[in-house]
């Protein structure tokens, strides 16, 4: 009986670590919060291009994250990426003619939304649009920007590396 | 003509041999609910294959992600980026060191414990005894240890993981000097909760693979010593074959 009893504690020893690690993975490895029910509001934001960024990205002011992206589709009305935020309850004073613009962190980083502040005295309410975005700066467009740019310096360089944005774009 | 004979009596025994296993598989999964009936053998079998690993399974994670923080360290340095040894240490043992390390472990320290026991129980004839008395060896023997190495399987590969992770964060932090902070942010923000599913649902696979292996194995062992000898090696060998093919098979479905 005793040794019975041994065996099942150190089972249930074995068992707790165990899901303990799970958790610890689940939990602090990932970028996931384990949240009860849903907070915050959500805003909409339309872009031309979001390049690399992912459900999940960090929505960030001033460089604070206040929030993450929490959908991402495509509108086939507009031919735009639709961006669902989901903004924390308690940064419920964003303007309404702030700007909405996709950066990435460091180098090599993930991307992420970074919103500008405007200067209207209303705020930005639940299921709004952000109305002011800027697409994520596509590497390839810059290059071949660049290259045609200085390529065409000595005669029509400016046209050159407009039409080259036009048709990538 | 010969060969070609030859050729096809051994695909001819492979193809025995596994619907021989698949067979057997069945007859454990038909025996589960009358073997969950008795839940304290299932327990009893967790302790052996899971509680008893523990030990080794600590000492080799935190090892392997020891090493891993190293070879990391230096792979990324070159690229001028240490501060993604997080991501690398954390998506390698999650998605392919942790299952497949602990899966080797496992059938070296539990499936050979399970082959030898069963094969031992063979060669004295317990198992014929059981059926003597009109109970299934399967239901018995075999289902208990089935059931208690894919319950342990996984959370062992979970300890295994998480053990890697702070090695890794010994060496590369303590050791090397990588921030603490970019190490751990870089990490969170690079992982997601589909790695760690990954990982989960490999080791649950290899779990089962190794478990039905080893029981297998000491089930089918001929009667002798030496019969019970060669289970053993056979399941070690078999065991690590498969589990590193089911990990490519697995790997190239998930990514």
């Amino acid at each position: 009986m005793r040794q019975t009893r041994a065996i099942e504690f150190s089972t249930g020893l074995f068992a707790l670590l165990g899901f303990a690690a799970l958790f610890f993975l689940v939990t602090q490895i990932t970028n996931r919060d384990i949240r009860f029910g849903e907070s915050g509001y959500r805003l909409q934001a339309k872009f031309d291009n979001i390049g690399g960024l992912k459900v999940g990205a960090p929505v960030a002011m001033a460089g604070v994250t206040i929030g993450r992206v929490e959908a991402i589709e495509f509108d086939s009305t507009d031919f735009k990426a639709a961006v669902t935020l989901r903004v924390e309850s308690r940064y419920n004073q964003i303007p309404e003619d702030s700007d909405a613009s996709i950066y990435t962190a460091g180098l090599l980083g993930g991307q992420y939304i970074g919103i500008g502040p405007g200067g209207s005295e209303t705020y930005l309410k639940d299921r709004d649009q952000i109305e002011f975005t800027q697409s994520a700066i596509v590497l390839e467009n810059l290059i071949s920007k660049f290259l045609f740019g200085l390529a065409g310096k000595d005669d029509k360089g400016e046209q050159d590396g407009a039409t080259a944005e036009d048709t990538t774009q | 003509m010969t060969l070609l004979r030859e050729l096809w009596r051994a695909l001819r025994g492979m193809l025995e041999t596994l619907g021989a296993v698949v067979l057997f598989l069945v007859r454990m999964l038909a025996a589960t609910p009358a073997a969950l009936m008795r839940i304290g053998l299932v327990v009893q079998q967790v302790y052996n294959a899971g509680a008893l690993s523990l030990v080794i399974i600590m000492l080799c994670g935190l090892f392997v992600g020891m090493v891993l923080g190293l070879q990391g360290f230096d792979l990324l340095q070159r690229f001028g980026s240490e501060e993604s040894l997080g991501t690398a240490a954390a998506l390698g043992l999650l998605k392919e060191l942790g299952p497949v390390v602990t899966a080797l472990l496992f059938s070296g320290r539990a499936g050979t414990a399970l082959a030898s026991e069963i094969g031992l129980m063979r060669a004295t004839d317990q198992l014929s005894a059981m059926q003597m008395m009109a109970v299934d060896p399967v239901r018995r023997v075999c289902v208990p240890r089935f059931l208690g190495g894919v319950i342990a399987m996984p959370l062992l590969a979970a300890i295994f993981s998480g053990i890697g992770i702070f090695g890794a964060q010994l060496v590369g932090v303590r050791l090397m000097g990588v921030d603490a902070g970019q190490f751990w942010s870089q990490m969170r923000a690079s992982v997601e909760i589909d790695d760690v599913m990954e990982g989960v649902i490999k080791s649950c696979v290899f779990g089962v693979a190794c478990s039905l292996i080893a029981v297998y194995e000491g089930f089918n062992s001929q009667p002798t010593a030496e019969g019970v000898g060669r289970a053993t090696t056979r399941t070690v060998v078999i065991s690590a074959v498969v589990t590193l093919i089911l990990d490519y098979m697995l790997t190239a479905v998930m990514l």
